[in-house]
């Protein structure tokens, strides 16, 4: 390259592309690793300049809030997935039947998304709680025996957030998953019609395979929105009962605002964004294995 | 006077050298086409000589004047792109006065600007129109003005009617040829498309794999054609390359095409060298130089010959018949006039143009005369 | 056929019933009477009216001790998610068109670290948060919960505004370039005039996503700088010794519809926005 002479009007353009871009580069790198650095520190109330080590995820590996919480993420997340996933598929397959009023039901199904996690966790919580909720109506309506107490059960308080979340996320899957199927060539679905299927084994055996990648993609998605769980899980239970339904986002608040505790907190959050790491890199080197084979075979 | 010139041009991408060192000068008021098979770095060249994308060592010259680090508005250029590339949500005029409104030409001239080129393009009554609204040949035109509102002293045309359709193609054809006589501007034309190249330009420069292959005028490229490359480029169907041997008789060297009984003696080209005798050479001859036997190509009787090859196939195109035949044992085409009958699978005559037959090196591909 | 068509219509109105339940149990039990609904229950029909609900709610609620409804925060809220909004979006704007149409060296590297920022945790930048907004004085104040947001906001828009942008042809930015338009007038001349139906997206994305947030809101604002996400979980603490149902559910309703409405309002382009930043 030669040494450059630079006018103004190309001056200008260069802060306005760099300024931006190095304060998001500054944000996205720089916040990370001085997080991931906080946390090899005996930092309490303010950040203190030492080296502890792994000292901070040892404790945190042994405090029963971090082990509940990391059992809770997978109970949560294997749960979320597969619900939200059958119910957005559910209902992406019936918005595909051309029907009447098509519109109106994709505003219903959506509409979820648009209520923030807070909200959402407020009203499912009115209407899991026994005392004023689904099953008090149902006991009222003569049904005495009706038991719908999840929300109070230690071991079931867990699954209300499960229910909550698919409620919220799940017109998300049906938007991907419509959006995969619409992208079927139609030829292929006059084929398996002259070839006889009906429509349960052509969407079986035809339609679902050939949008295999949404499926993934909706898996990753969903999965990092279930990892990075918070709000909901506050607004709903809080936690609660006790500590049964603390999640690893809730422990890493907890450390840092509520005990003070700076470098566990990190070294909490620093393990919940390598549970994210495990999701989403073997996604990114799945879509660079994908390029390149598109690549390769165009 | 040279309106542009281009020394010894390398573009590598990487390990990939896509032009190979292109030397060109082209004469003020030339309409010079770049044609060649895609990939072979045609686009890149005229990205170049735009100053689109930088050239990796070499120079281009406009006017005389070297502008390898200058900006693409400050060259004095003109470009109409394949796409046409308009703006999507201004107006036809605001297109055309875009260049103007950046370089601060007062209203009043950008508004005379566009009326002159309005009516040369006819394209009045679009003028308040958005490109959405125009058929493909009017956006066409509408690239046009904005090109030529800016009086420039390059115009670039990068493939500008491979999307209309073939009818409005010969239209445009013909429209921008006539466009270039009445303006005498300077044009440089990419394309594909060897007929578009042997119609509207003055010099053709042709290019494969990164080189210029040859650079002449239509009429050299197409009947004396640098190599076998350029030979099977330009023409279709392409002019018919066979293998033959050189022998000398008493009225010069004569091309022996095929073997014993099948053989054709051909008259070769008197300016061949005699070191070529007795030695393989490949032989080229288009196809409308092999016709029905009653042709005779010119008044000199020596510059046609009636041969006899069997008839393969036979394909009318009601303009013309084209002949599938065997020279010597090799395939070749022959175009005959439509009325006459060939004798599909049997023995045919043909009168041949032999004035017109090129003679290559098999080696390095080259013309040898 | 025929009752397969009907066995698709009853469960998909079944289903759209469901997801409905939690909305309409909140707009039936903002008009109802708190001890209609302990003694009824969530579920159930106003017996007359209360649209006093509303008017408690918006002005007389005590959240955290401080007796003023839910309006405060609501005008927190607003001030935080309307600046947000434009400026994250402009900058999403610029920065995607640089990175897919004027292209630069390292481009693809910038794109790449800019989309990380879409997946990292929240969790992961509170305590950088904490230090930047003290050294800055913003702390407590709407407006560095607005600078928080325009950074994190960044990385969905340009996300967004990119993926957009690499459709508009190249050979447009080399008519425009030859035409003698720099930088910033391409960007205005062309670029943006082309881009409503990106920016339309990105300003509903952005709107309710900014509005929605809770854990910065509650960590970096406090007492009555906060925005009305931290707001309903103070208030259901608060009254969770003496729920008050009618007025909670006002507060919930009157919280939640800014973001409804502007779904109701661009549900087409919400939708457009949820495929189009996912996919990609």
């Amino acid at each position: 390259m030669k040494a450059a002479r630079r006018s103004p009007g190309e001056v200008l353009p260069l802060l306005a592309i760099w300024v931006p871009v190095l304060v998001s580069i500054l944000y996205v790198v720089g916040f990370t690793l001085y997080t991931v650095w906080i946390a090899f520190t005996p930092s309490t109330l303010l950040p203190e300049y030492g080296w502890v080590g792994l000292k901070n995820y040892v404790a945190i590996l042994h405090t029963r809030n971090w082990n509940i919480a990391a059992a809770n993420i997978v109970v949560y997340s294997v749960c979320f997935l597969a619900l939200t996933t059958f119910l957005g598929l559910l209902l992406a397959v019936l918005l595909d039947q051309k029907l009447r009023g098509e519109n109106v039901f994709r505003t219903i199904f959506l509409y979820p998304l648009a209520v923030s996690f807070v909200v959402t966790g407020v009203v499912w919580g009115w209407l899991l709680n026994p005392g004023i909720g689904i099953q008090k109506v149902v006991v009222g309506l003569g049904w005495t025996d009706f038991r719908f107490d999840w929300l109070v059960d230690r071991d079931r308080a867990l699954y209300c957030i499960v229910l909550a979340g698919a409620w919220q996320a799940s017109g998300f899957a049906m938007a991907l998953f419509l959006a995969g199927l619409r992208s079927v060539d139609a030829d292929l679905m006059k084929a398996a019609q002259i070839d006889g299927a009906g429509p349960l084994r052509t969407y079986r055996r035809v339609v679902l395979p050939t949008i295999w990648p949404i499926f993934i993609a909706v898996f990753v998605i969903l999965l990092q929105f279930a990892i990075k769980t918070f709000d909901l899980a506050v607004a709903l239970t809080g936690g609660g009962p006790g500590i049964s339904t603390v999640l690893p986002s809730m422990v890493v608040y907890d450390f840092m605002f509520q005990r003070g505790l700076l470098g566990r907190g990190s070294a909490a959050a620093v393990l919940q964004l390598l549970m994210l790491v495990a999701v989403l890199v073997p996604y990114g080197v799945f879509r660079r294995w994908q390029t390149l084979k598109a690549a390769r075979n165009a | 006077m040279a309106a542009l010139r281009i020394r010894d041009l390398h573009k590598r991408f990487g390990p990939v050298e896509v032009l190979k060192g292109i030397d060109l000068e082209i004469d003020s008021g030339d309409f010079t086409v770049l044609v060649g098979p895609s990939g072979c770095g045609k686009s890149t060249l005229l990205n170049i000589i735009a100053g689109l994308e930088k050239a990796s060592s070499g120079d281009v010259e406009i006017g005389e004047a070297v502008v390898n680090d200058i900006q693409p508005k400050d060259r004095d250029i003109a470009m109409v792109f394949q796409s046409y590339a308009l703006y999507p949500t201004m107006t036809v005029r605001q297109n055309i006065t875009f260049g103007m409104e950046c370089r601060r030409v007062p209203k009043a001239r950008q508004d005379e600007a566009v009326d002159r080129v309005a009516k040369l393009l006819q394209i009045e009554p679009l003028l308040a129109r958005k490109p959405g609204q125009l058929s493909g040949g009017q956006r066409q035109r509408v690239a046009m003005g904005r090109a030529l509102v800016r009086d420039p002293k390059l115009f670039l045309f990068d493939e500008p009617l491979s999307n209309l359709d073939a009818k409005l193609r010969v239209e445009m054809r013909m429209e921008i040829k006539q466009l270039h006589a009445r303006i005498g501007s300077t044009i440089v034309y990419v394309t594909h498309d060897q007929i578009e190249a042997m119609t509207m330009a003055t010099r053709i420069a042709v290019m494969h794999q990164g080189s210029v292959q040859q650079f002449a005028d239509p009429d050299t490229i197409y009947n004396r054609p640098a190599n076998l490359f350029v030979a099977r480029f330009m023409g279709a169907p392409p002019m018919n390359t066979v293998t033959a041997r050189l022998e000398g008789g008493p009225d010069g060297p004569v091309a022996v095409v095929g073997q014993g009984a099948d053989a054709i003696r051909l008259p070769a080209p008197a300016a061949v060298g005699p070191d070529w005798l007795r030695r393989p050479v490949i032989l080229g001859i288009r196809p409308e130089c092999i016709a029905e036997p009653t042709r005779y190509f010119s008044e000199d009787p020596a510059a046609t010959m009636t041969i006899s090859a069997p008839v393969e196939l036979t394909e009318p195109t009601g303009a013309e018949t084209i002949v599938v035949l065997r020279l010597g044992g090799e395939k070749v085409l022959g175009r005959v006039a439509p009325d006459v009958r060939m004798p599909t699978g049997a023995v045919g005559r043909f009168a041949v143009d032999t004035r017109k037959i090129c003679l290559f090196d098999p080696t390095t591909e080259r013309l040898i005369a | 056929m025929r009752s397969t068509r009907i066995a698709v219509y009853g469960l998909v109105t079944l289903l759209a019933c469901i997801y409905l339940m939690p909305l309409l149990v909140v707009v039936l039990n903002s008009l109802r009477s708190t001890p209609d609904i302990f003694r009824n229950g969530m579920i159930g029909l106003p017996h007359g009216l209360e649209f006093s609900n509303f008017t408690e709610a918006w002005s007389g609620l005590c959240i955290a001790e401080h007796c003023t409804g839910i309006r405060g925060y609501m005008f927190n809220s607003m001030m935080m998610t309307l600046p947000a909004t434009v400026i994250s979006t402009f900058f999403g704007a610029l920065l995607g068109y640089a990175i897919s149409l004027w292209r630069f060296r390292g481009d693809m590297w910038v794109f790449g670290i800019i989309t990380l920022g879409v997946f990292l945790p929240e969790q992961m930048k509170l305590v950088p948060w904490v230090l930047v907004l003290r050294d800055l004085g913003l702390y407590n104040t709407v407006a560095g919960l607005v600078l928080i947001h325009v950074i994190q906001g960044l990385s969905f828009t340009t996300l967004f505004c990119r993926n957009y942008y690499v459709g508009i042809p190249q050979e447009l930015m080399k008519a425009a370039k030859i035409d003698g338009a720099g930088f910033f007038r391409i960007f205005w001349r062309i670029v943006l005039p082309l881009s409503p139906p990106i920016l339309i997206v990105t300003v509903i994305w952005q709107f309710t996503g900014i509005w929605n947030e809770y854990l910065y809101g509650v960590t970096f604002a406090s007492g009555d700088h906060q925005p009305v996400t931290a707001a309903l979980i103070a208030l259901a603490v608060t009254v969770s010794e003496a729920p008050k149902y009618g007025v909670q559910s006002a507060a919930v309703l009157i919280a939640a519809a800014p973001t409804l409405f502007v779904y109701l309002a661009g549900g087409k382009y919400f939708m457009r926005g949820l495929t189009a930043g996912a996919v990609k």
